[in-house]
C-alpha cells in the first residue's frame, strides 16, 4: 500500500504544468470580460479606465435583441427535441443487451465528428432542393442534428446507475411499462434530462456554422455577433456581448454538471 | 447485469434444450426490444444524414450554369477538384494545420490528463469539470478571444509594448497558419482531454505495481505501461480533432489571413458569394472521401504497429 501511494504522490512539476495549462485555456477567455469594461475603443493594454458605456449600448441595440430572442427560441426547441431523442436512445442501450449495436450507436455520434461545415452544406443542398425556405425552423432542425449525441451521451450516466430492479418492481405492482417509466424512472433520472436540456440548450445557443448556413435571412445571436465583427468600431460591443454570453454559459453549464453529479449512475460509479 | 438474461432462463424441472431455446429467444428478443426503443432516435438520426449526404452527391455530379443548376451527369467538378493547383496546394495546407493540431493539442493534453489521472486524489471531477468548461462556451467567441489576444494591437503586443520589451508590434502573431494552430488547440483541448483521462483512468494500477516488483524504473514504467495501455485514448483524440479541424472554416477566416485560408473557406465561398453549388458539394463530399480514408489507413497502421509489438 505505501509503496503504491508512492507512485501517486504529488508530483510538483506537473502540477506547475497543469496550472499552466489551465492558465492556457481561461486567460484568453478571461480577456473578454476584462476588455469590456476598458474605455477605449481599442482591445490592447494599458488598460484606460473603467466603463460600463459597452453594455448601455448594446442592450439598446434592437437588432441584438431580435437575435437573442431568435437564438434563445432555436436553442429551446432544439433542446427538448433532442433530449426526447436521446432519452429513446439512452434508455435503449443502457437497458437492454442489444447485439451488433456498436455500428448503429456510429451513426447516432457521427455528427460528433463531421465537420459542421460538411453537415450544414448538405443540410442546405438538401432542403432548399427539395424547396424549403430557409428559416429559424430549419436552423432548429441543423441543431438537434448535433444536440442528439451529447444528449445521449449525458443521459446515459444517469441512465446506467439506474436500478433495473425498480422498474421490474413497478411492473410487478401492475403497471405497464409506460406508466413504470413515468412514476418510477423519470423522477430518478430528472437531473440528468435537466442537464441534458441545459447542455443542449447551450450547444445550440452557441453554435455558429450550421446556423451561418440555415438561418436565411432572420440571425441567431452568433451569426449577429459575426457580422458585428467585420466593423472595428463595433469591437467593445461584441466584447460586452461575449462577456455576458459566456457567464451565462458558464452558470448554465456548471449548474448542469452539477445536476449530472447528482444523477444515481455518476454518485455510484463516484464512489467506486 | 447484462448476463441475468441468460442466467434467468434455466428452471430445475425444465429439459436443457428447451431452457437454452428458451433463453436464446429471449436474448433474441432483448436485441429487438431494444432495437424498437431505440429506433426513433435511429431513425430520425440515419435520415437527416443520409438524406443531405445523398442530395450531395447527387448535386456534385450536375452542373452550374450561370445562376442555373443543369442536371446532367457529369464529372467535371470532381476533375476540377483534383486537378486545380489551388485545391492541391489548399489542401496540403490543410492536411498540415489539421495534422500538426491534432498532433500538438494531444501533445500538451497528455501531461495534464495524466496528471488528473495520476496525482489528483481528491476533488477530482471538479479537476475534470474545470479542464472542460470552456469548450462549452461559444466557439466563436473562443476564436474571436485569440483574435483580441494576437492581434496587431492586441493583448500580448501592446502588454509587451507596454512592458517596453519590445518596440514595435510582433505582425507573425496574427494572420498566420500558426494563428491558426494555436487558435484550433485551444478550441479542441476538450477532444483530446477526456478520452486520454478516461483512457488513463481506467489502467489497472497493480500493473504498474507489478513492473515496479520486476524492476522497471519510473521512466521504463511510463513508457512500457502506461503510454502503451492508453493509446486508444490518444488515437480517438488525435481523430476527433484531425476530422473537425479539417472542415474548419472560422478559425481560419477570423484569424489565419490569406497565409491561412483551408480548404472549407472555398467551400463556404462557393455556397455563397462565388455561387458554384455543385463544385462546392464536390469538394465536400471529396473532403470527407479523402479524410475518411485517411483515418481508416492510420487505423490500419496502428493495429498492424500494436500487432507488431504484442
Amino acid at each position: 500500500m505505501s509503496r503504491a501511494a508512492a507512485f501517486y504522490r504529488p508530483n510538483r512539476p506537473l502540477l506547475v504544468y497543469a496550472v499552466l495549462y489551465l492558465a492556457f485555456l481561461y486567460a484568453p477567455v478571461a480577456l473578454l470580460p476584462v476588455f469590456s469594461f476598458n474605455d477605449s475603443i481599442y482591445a490592447a493594454f494599458p488598460l484606460q479606465g473603467f466603463t460600463t458605456q459597452w453594455y448601455a449600448d448594446m442592450f439598446a441595440d434592437e437588432a441584438m435583441h431580435g437575435a437573442l430572442w431568435n437564438s434563445v427560441k432555436v436553442g429551446a426547441v432544439a433542446a427538448v427535441f433532442a433530449t426526447i431523442l436521446g432519452v429513446f436512445g439512452a434508455k435503449a442501450i443502457t437497458r437492454f443487451r442489444i447485439r451488433g449495436v456498436k455500428p448503429v450507436l456510429g451513426v447516432i455520434m457521427l455528427p460528433l465528428v463531421i465537420p459542421p461545415v460538411i453537415m450544414g452544406v448538405a443540410l442546405l443542398v438538401l432542403l432548399s432542393q427539395s424547396g424549403v425556405q430557409l428559416s429559424l425552423i430549419t436552423v432548429t432542425i441543423g441543431h438537434i442534428l448535433i444536440c442528439v449525441p451529447f444528449s445521449i451521451v449525458t443521459l446515459m450516466a444517469s441512465f446506467e446507475g439506474f436500478d433495473k430492479s425498480m422498474e421490474e418492481a413497478a411492473a410487478d405492482l401492475g403497471d405497464n411499462s409506460w406508466w413504470a417509466f413515468w412514476r418510477v424512472t423519470f423522477p430518478m433520472v430528472f437531473p440528468g434530462i435537466l442537464a441534458s436540456l441545459l447542455l443542449c440548450f447551450t450547444i445550440s445557443f452557441d453554435e455558429f456554422i450550421m446556423a451561418f448556413f440555415l438561418a436565411g435571412t432572420e440571425q441567431t445571436l452568433p451569426i449577429f455577433i459575426y457580422g458585428q465583427l467585420r466593423f472595428p468600431q463595433r469591437l467593445p460591443g461584441v466584447l460586452a456581448l461575449g462577456a455576458m454570453i459566456l457567464t451565462a454559459t458558464f452558470v448554465i453549464v456548471f449548474l448542469a454538471q452539477w445536476l449530472r453529479g447528482r444523477s444515481p449512475g455518476v454518485a455510484q460509479s463516484g464512489s467506486e | 447485469m447484462a448476463d441475468s438474461a441468460s442466467l434467468s432462463g434455466p428452471a430445475p424441472a425444465a429439459s436443457a434444450s428447451r431452457s437454452a431455446g428458451l433463453a436464446r429467444t429471449f436474448r433474441r428478443s432483448e436485441t429487438l426490444r431494444g432495437y424498437a426503443l431505440l429506433s426513433p432516435t435511429l431513425l430520425v438520426m440515419a435520415l437527416a444524414m443520409a438524406a443531405p449526404t445523398a442530395m450531395t452527391v447527387a448535386l456534385s455530379f450536375f452542373i452550374q450554369t450561370g445562376f442555373e443548376i443543369e442536371a446532367t451527369f457529369s464529372l467535371q467538378n470532381y476533375q476540377k477538384v483534383f486537378t486545380n493547383p489551388i485545391f492541391e496546394a489548399l489542401f496540403y495546407r490543410t492536411l498540415w494545420i489539421s495534422g500538426t493540431c491534432a498532433l500538438a493539442t494531444v501533445l500538451i493534453a497528455y501531461p495534464m490528463a495524466y496528471y488528473v489521472a495520476f496525482h489528483v486524489h481528491r476533488r477530482k471531477l471538479v479537476w475534470v469539470i474545470l479542464m472542460t468548461l470552456p469548450f462549452w462556451t461559444s466557439y466563436l467567441l473562443r476564436v474571436f478571444a485569440w483574435k483580441v489576444v494576437l492581434g496587431y494591437n492586441g493583448a500580448i503586443n501592446s502588454g509587451l509594448m507596454s512592458l517596453g520589451l519590445i518596440s514595435e508590434p510582433l505582425e507573425f502573431l496574427l494572420y498566420s497558419p500558426e494563428a491558426v494552430i494555436i487558435t484550433l488547440a485551444h478550441a479542441w483541448a476538450a477532444f483530446a482531454i477526456l478520452p486520454i483521462y478516461v483512457s488513463l483512468e481506467k489502467i489497472d494500477k497493480s500493473l504498474l505495481e507489478a513492473a515496479a516488483d520486476l524492476g522497471d524504473g519510473p521512466m521504463a514504467r511510463f513508457f512500457r505501461v502506461t503510454l502503451p495501455l492508453s493509446m486508444p485514448g490518444v488515437v480517438a483524440a488525435l481523430f476527433l480533432i484531425f476530422i473537425p479541424t479539417f472542415g474548419d472554416f472560422v478559425t481560419p477566416a477570423l484569424v489565419g489571413g490569406p497565409d491561412g485560408l483551408m480548404l472549407a473557406n472555398i467551400v463556404q465561398k462557393l455556397f455563397g458569394k462565388l455561387n458554384d453549388w455543385p463544385l462546392g458539394s464536390a469538394l465536400s463530399i471529396s473532403m470527407m472521401a479523402v479524410v475518411t480514408c485517411l483515418c481508416l489507413a492510420i487505423l490500419w497502421l496502428s493495429r498492424k504497429a500494436k500487432e507488431r509489438l504484442i
